[in-house]
């Protein structure tokens, strides 16, 4: 199929709205094809401007309380959530989700999500992928020193089904932070590692999107948060989520 | 079980607000717009049927009380579109322009655009690029055929791209 019949599909691909079966035909193209790529993320980077650029108005409180007197009185629900929000605040945080890149909800949570998908793919569209190239964890994990400010340790990989790529410098919301490329089979993995801050949440349960395009899982430990994506499936992705929370705090 | 209007509806006020001040351009106007909505989504609130889309109900409401509206009727939104229903869907190619991409940053040439929008290709790309809905809601709200959803964005994203480029080039 020529280039342009693909087209036709990848505006649907950038809008989360092909079925799983096309979606992957579509990621199948894409990995071979940098034109087609190049039209996926400038799709993307639209759909990203737009978003932002569409959240522009706030309504007043007035207006809020205004409407909020026209409602029915209800009795309100006990405080369930203030409990499990703390319970979920102490617990390790463990979050599986499904995303495509842009339908990722207004919430800073989905943001978030939708940044480090940004990432992941414009890191697999790009000539170089990764600044360190190497398979061995012993020579991926010392190039970091110095560019970033903590340290992280990395799983022993024989024996398993993943193979590490390198890595690269990574920022989310302007902190930096590792990004390694993981291959297993004929997918790539991101994992990327920030230092946690308390003021993101990270709450489990939230779905945040109808489609799959990449699978998720994210997690705290040690002061840092690990995100874990790629278009591997959910097994995979936890998989290799469990071997680098083995690694992590030994 | 069924949540109550409050639960449902609050929760979907910020952005009903923002796509209101979007269609109406004006802050009174869109203050009205959103009241209203919520008076009548309230009336009507026993008659919505369960396992349809809330949002899409909501947004349907919104959009329908604006087109009957002073502004509204002004607006253009009932001009016919020519044989939208016969263009194939996404057959442009993005193409953006190297420069484009600056425009990810520059946020107010592209609030500019889509303000410039007509309001049938605005409301469409509002819908999908903010609130996220699925083609499916897109189409439950405008009451129009998912394949017009499709060519209609199509048509949108285009006319916004040319725009942009457009103000691009005359910086
Ligand atoms: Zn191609």
């Amino acid at each position: 199929m020529a280039c342009a019949a693909w087209r036709n599909k990848i505006g649907a691909y950038a809008d989360g709205e092909l079925s799983a079966e096309d979606m992957l035909d579509v990621g199948e193209h894409l990995r071979g094809c940098a034109s087609c790529t190049a039209d996926l993320l400038s799709r993307v980077q639209m759909k990203r401007s737009i978003q932002t650029a569409g959240k522009r108005f706030s309504p007043s409180l007035a207006l809020r309380q205004r409407i909020e007197k026209g409602l029915p009185p209800q009795k309100k629900p006990a405080r369930l959530w203030n409990w499990m929000a703390t319970l979920a605040a102490t617990c390790a945080l463990l979050l599986i989700v499904s995303l495509t890149f842009y339908r990722s909800g207004a919430s800073q949570q989905g943001r978030t999500f939708a940044e480090l998908a940004d990432l992941h793919v414009t890191t697999l569209a790009s000539a170089t992928p990764v600044d360190v190239v190497s398979t061995d964890r012993h020579t991926v994990k010392p190039w970091f020193q110095g560019k970033i400010p903590f340290a992280f340790n990395l799983p022993e990989l024989g024996g398993t089904p993943f193979t590490l790529e390198g890595g690269r410098m990574a920022y989310l919301e302007q902190a930096p932070g590792a990004q390694l490329i993981f291959k297993i089979g004929n997918h790539r993995i991101s994992v990327f590692i920030f230092q946690d801050r308390r003021d993101r949440r990270f709450a489990p349960g939230d779905t945040l999107s109808r489609n799959v395009t990449f699978n998720m899982e994210t997690w705290a430990g040690d002061n840092l948060r690990y995100f874990v994506i790629g278009d591997a499936d959910p097994g995979d992705i936890h998989k290799l989520s469990e071997l680098l929370k083995s690694t992590a705090g030994s | 079980m069924r949540g109550s209007f409050e639960e449902l509806a609050m929760p979907l006020f910020d952005s009903l607000y923002n796509f209101a001040r979007w269609l109406t351009h004006d802050r009174e106007e869109a203050e009205d717009l959103v009241q209203e909505t919520f008076t009548k989504a309230l009336k009507g609130f026993p008659s919505f049927r369960q396992g349809t889309n809330f949002r899409a109900w909501m947004f349907r409401i919104l959009r329908n009380t604006f087109l009957t509206s002073r502004t509204g009727l002004k607006s253009g939104m009932t001009v016919s579109l020519d044989s939208e229903e016969g263009e194939s869907a996404a057959a442009v190619t993005a193409e953006t322009p190297e420069s484009l991409l600056l425009a990810h940053s520059n946020q107010k040439m592209v609030q500019e655009a889509i303000e410039e929008l007509p309001v049938i290709f605005r409301e469409v790309i509002l819908l999908c690029d903010v609130e996220e809905m699925s083609y499916q809601e897109i189409s439950e709200t405008i009451a129009i055929p998912i394949g017009t959803v499709m060519s209609r964005l199509a048509r949108a994203r285009n006319a916004l791209r040319q725009s942009l480029t457009k103000k691009l080039q005359g910086e």
